[in-house]
């Protein structure tokens, strides 16, 4: 991921919201399955609403210093 | 909230393509600004109280427990038999002597208890209502319901101790929040499109916190849309029910116009018997009383629910006359209460378990960061301006 570290040149629809794009379906998905299931979509809620969350921490974990 | 002169932004990296575009979004991109900036500027106040008190209420059943709010039932043996409800609502008069009852409630989680709702008058002052916890199996009082330092929280959260007028207002905020979350979107792309996602510098303080702002803000756009527009749909719920009394109830009271209020009210178990056999594989979410605020002044309404995560919330109800307790209607609820009835616990969070609770706070703690970095950035911005503005200096960019 050390190309990710650099700014970007070129952007495109996908690059800027494909990732943002990505985690709010996930998380849509998230918030109506444990409103529809209460065996494994309260589970799925959980992972599926815990990822942007987990994924924020990794992010803060690597970083750029200086 | 990084707004800058926009209009000026033109790129050296890219050459006169870039520039064009810059040229022909600069326009576009300054208006989403000031969209953005007024929005969530005008907002920012009231939504930090939102979140803060919000972030408790999450736990609040938990909290309540802990503090001794949230009674609980005596144990006993199972297959104990259940205390007539008319012998429950006797107890609660006895307990609160010259109040009438407005509500008696089934625990969806605490099959044990029944909650009878009194208050001086029928149509009484919602605030004057008392709670209290009842033991199903003996009849016994068990404690005032929702009271202590979370009822605080919840009047801030709900209405500011405003009343409707207040409720509304936050309704508004909760709206304008909305919108600075769609312009957040829009200018996402100006402000981000040179860098990764979950990009995270620390040249600057400016810096790290316009990066955790736009990271923060991306990684809660969904949950915060949801959360945000379920709270403004039940902002309206007073609206909501009113329109359902003119409409559909007044439809279904119809034959009953003109009528006098009820002098002696018909048996509740009774009541609440034919209710049951009205609306077959259902149970009992909870009983108005003839006169409050969701029936008719000469019926009971019995709102049945469903067993599963989403039928509970889909209300049923059921109208009963007043002084017979013989069945008059029952209909499914309007489409509008219906998606205000399954967007509640959207808003609340408190559907899924603790794991959910805990992911909701920490979300909610991140939207805290977005709302208070925004308004960080923003004041920057401005002091920067004015110097900038003396200095002759270029302004902070989109595309940084």
């Amino acid at each position: 991921m050390t190309a990710a570290r650099k700014p970007r040149t070129s952007a495109s629809w996908r690059t800027v919201y494909g990732g943002p794009l990505l985690l709010g379906v996930l998380s849509i998905a998230g918030l109506l399955s444990a409103l529809f299931s209460e065996g494994a979509g309260r589970y799925f809620s959980w992972l599926a609403l815990g990822a942007p969350v987990a994924l924020t921490a990794w992010f803060f974990a690597r970083r750029r210093r200086g | 909230m990084v707004t800058g002169a926009a209009s000026r932004r033109v790129s050296p990296t890219n050459g006169s393509a870039d520039a064009r575009e810059a040229a022909l979004k600069a326009r576009t991109v300054r208006i989403w600004s000031v969209v953005h900036t007024w929005s969530s500027l005008i907002s920012t106040l009231f939504l930090l109280l939102l979140c803060i008190t919000g972030l408790p209420l999450i736990f609040h059943h938990e909290i309540d427990e802990l503090l001794g709010y949230d009674p609980k039932p005596e144990i006993v043996q199972p297959g104990t038999a259940k205390r007539s409800i008319d012998e429950i609502a006797r107890t609660a008069l006895a307990h609160d002597p010259g109040r009438v009852l407005q509500y008696i409630l089934w625990d969806k989680d605490e099959p044990g208890t029944i909650i009878a709702f009194t208050n001086s008058k029928v149509d009484g002052d919602p605030d004057a209502t008392t709670l209290r916890a009842y033991d199903a199996h003996t009849a016994k009082p068990l404690g005032s319901v929702g009271g202590g330092p979370m009822l605080i929280f919840l009047k801030l959260h709900v209405d500011m101790f405003a009343g409707q007028p207040g409720k509304l207002f936050l309704g508004a905020m909760g709206f304008l929040f909305l919108i600075a979350i769609i312009s957040g979107v829009v200018l996402y792309w100006p402000f981000t499109r040179r860098l990764s996602f979950g990009t995270l510098r620390d040249k600057s303080r400016r810096i790290a916190w316009f990066d955790w702002h736009n990271l923060l803000g991306a990684i809660t756009i969904a949950w915060a849309l949801v959360v945000g527009a379920t709270g403004v749909i039940n902002t309206l719920a007073e609206v909501m029910l009113n329109q359902w009394k003119a409409n559909e109830l007044a439809d279904m009271v119809k034959p009953y116009a003109g009528k006098p209020p009820p002098v002696h009210l018909a048996s509740l178990d009774t009541t609440l018997d034919k209710a049951r056999k009205t609306a077959p594989g259902m149970n009992v979410s909870f009983v108005a009383f003839p006169g409050t605020p969701f029936t008719s002044s000469h019926h009971f309404a019995v709102f049945m629910r469903g067993d599963t995560p989403l039928t509970s919330r889909l209300l049923k109800p059921v109208l009963l006359d007043g002084e017979t307790g013989e069945v008059s209607d029952a209909r499914d609820l309007p489409v509008y209460l219906k998606a205000l009835l399954v967007s509640q616990p959207l808003h609340f969070g408190d559907y899924g378990g603790m794991p959910l609770k805990i992911i909701w706070a920490l979300l909610d703690v991140m939207t805290i960061v977005v709302i208070g970095s925004g308004l960080y950035l923003w004041i920057v911005k401005r002091r920067k301006h004015r110097s900038h503005a003396i200095a002759g200096q270029p302004l902070l960019q989109p595309s940084e």
